[in-house]
């Protein structure tokens, strides 16, 4: 029975489980979407329905709702291809960069460099993407905009704060452009006996990624009491780390037939997913908490800002990219 | 249609360089006839102040513009007269003519306004000192609300000389409305109105 069933889910073709995976998401939604709705009117039915119960409520029903919003995006841009999926990525960049941008002090003098970082950076960045060219894409941000943005910055001869506003675009645009940029980035990777599937494996990538933020948040609601990083991130809790972290781990292994992984491969990689998520969750609250700001933006209703969302894919996105391209290509 | 359009993409632009996000401080939006007056530090405030308004406020409400900047070249004039529908007006000021005239028009048509009691763009986050201007519109149209701006970050997003713009995310602070006292003296009553605009700061 259960071998039947291997079988069968590995002879899909990559469409076919396109599709299943699609429709299991939307599944999961409609769920959560019925749960939210439930919820929400016995709380109504109660004679004194206390604020804070509401207001998680609220926020949970909003955050579903934006679910399906970012998913029929994504659908979208997956069914567009390769072009659609990196033009996605490309404005999920500006977005991450323009609110890091708002946060962080700059000067006039940094004008003509924040402008190129985003109307030359990011679209040139994501065209080695497109054209496949990993040397470029690899050293275009840590190399050359290394050097060359606080080059451009420092023709305006202004040296207040001048290494601390170099160190802050940098990071802002290693985070937001190169960090994110390694989730599309693989679509270039010639991975052995997965050809013409990876758009399947970025998929993967981002279903675990989120669905572990979500487990997380689902288990700290629920069992959580032991703060991990109270004064960072107050609503993470170790029994959400640990809770939502298994369960994820769990989900990867039962999602390698989507991927050029074995079952336990898998488990692993959804274990790297998982911790990186979390570091990057804790490592971007640290950097919004340090620039004064609760959450990052207002654009995805619930969530908060897209680098509220974004954080924990740009952390594992690049070791999750390198392991696949150091283990499964040729 | 053409106009209808352009307004339409126009908007889609603005929000998407610096999203034009409105925030209500201890106010709420009205459609009664109001003032917004704001703080000017960039070519871009106009639009993100006409671009935060709600649409059934933005359609009576008409930005008032300089006409040696906006009134010149074909898309520029199409964009401040056909679609943003502003009052343009000079700011070299001559001995025979009102400068203030449209705009007493335009109030008296029943028009809401967006003005810049600065009269022109400072590069810092704080407004300077305001001209006469607002109180005499104030004066001449005592029914009319006045509803205190501020507009963050767009000193930072495309200060004065700047050819390409920075995105980033402004908020469009909107104020309580700025109530006008009996014999107010011309100087107490621009500063309170500062005062009004800073306090959003």
């Amino acid at each position: 029975m259960l071998g039947n069933l291997i079988n069968a889910l590995e002879a899909l073709s990559p469409s076919q489980k396109f599709y299943w995976l699609i429709g299991g998401v939307a599944a999961l939604l409609l769920i959560a979407s019925v749960i939210g709705w439930l919820l929400n009117r016995r709380l109504l039915a109660r004679q004194n329905p206390s604020e804070t119960s509401q207001k998680v409520i609220n926020n949970l029903i909003a955050r579903v709702n934006a679910w399906w919003v970012m998913v029929v995006i994504l659908g979208i841009a997956f069914l567009a291809g390769k072009l659609g999926t990196i033009i996605l990525f490309g404005f999920i960049s500006y977005f991450a960069l323009r609110e890091f941008m708002t946060l962080t002090p700059t000067r006039s003098g940094d004008h003509r460099t924040l402008s190129l970082a985003f109307f030359l950076l990011i679209p040139l960045h994501y065209y080695l993407i497109y054209i496949e060219w990993y040397g470029l894409f690899s050293t275009l941000i840590p190399v050359y905009a290394f050097l060359l943005m606080p080059s451009i910055s420092v023709l305006a001869q202004d040296t207040e704060h001048f290494l601390e506003r170099a160190a802050k675009i940098q990071w802002g645009v290693m985070i937001a452009i190169y960090c994110i940029s390694h989730a599309p980035a693989l679509l270039l990777l010639p991975i052995i006996n997965f050809e013409g599937q990876n758009l399947l494996l970025l998929f993967y990538f981002l279903l675990i990624v989120q669905l572990s933020d979500v487990l997380q948040y689902v288990f700290g609601n629920l069992f959580g009491k032991t703060k991990v990083a109270p004064v960072v991130s107050p609503n993470k809790t170790l029994e959400g780390l640990v809770g939502g972290g298994l369960s994820t781990i769990l989900v990867g292994a039962a999602l390698w037939w989507m991927t050029p992984f074995t079952p336990l491969q898998s488990a692993g990689m959804a274990a790297v997913i998982v911790v990186m998520g979390f570091l990057g969750g804790l490592v971007m609250s640290a950097i919004k908490r340090s620039l004064g700001a609760k959450d990052w933006g207002s654009m995805i209703e619930g969530h908060g800002g897209m680098l509220d969302r974004m954080d924990s894919v740009s952390f594992s996105a690049p070791i999750f990219f390198h392991l696949v391209r150091y283990f499964f290509t040729s | 249609m053409l106009t209808h359009l352009a307004r339409l993409g126009l908007i889609a632009l603005v929000r998407l360089l610096i999203g034009a996000n409105p925030r209500w401080v201890n106010a709420a939006p009205s459609l009664a006839q109001s003032i917004y007056f704001t703080n000017h530090t960039s070519h871009l405030d106009t639009l993100a102040l006409w671009v935060a308004l709600p649409a059934e406020i933005r359609a009576n409400t008409r930005p008032v513009a300089a006409k040696d900047y906006w009134g010149k070249g074909i898309i520029k004039q199409f964009i401040a007269l056909k679609v943003l529908n502003a009052v343009l007006i000079d700011r070299e000021v001559s001995r025979h003519t009102d400068p203030l005239a449209p705009l007493l028009a335009a109030l008296d048509a029943g028009d809401s306004l967006i003005i810049f009691p600065e009269g022109t763009r400072r590069a810092q986050a704080e407004p300077s000192d305001f001209k006469g201007g607002l109180y005499h519109l104030a004066e001449a149209f005592p029914q009319v609300i006045l509803i205190p701006v501020y507009l963050d970050t767009l000193h930072r997003s495309m200060p004065k000389g700047s050819f390409l713009p920075v995105p980033l995310i402004c908020t469009v602070r909107f104020g309580a409305p700025l109530v006008r006292q009996e014999n107010e003296h011309k100087k107490v009553f621009l500063a309170r109105a500062r005062e009004a605009v800073l306090s959003l700061i």
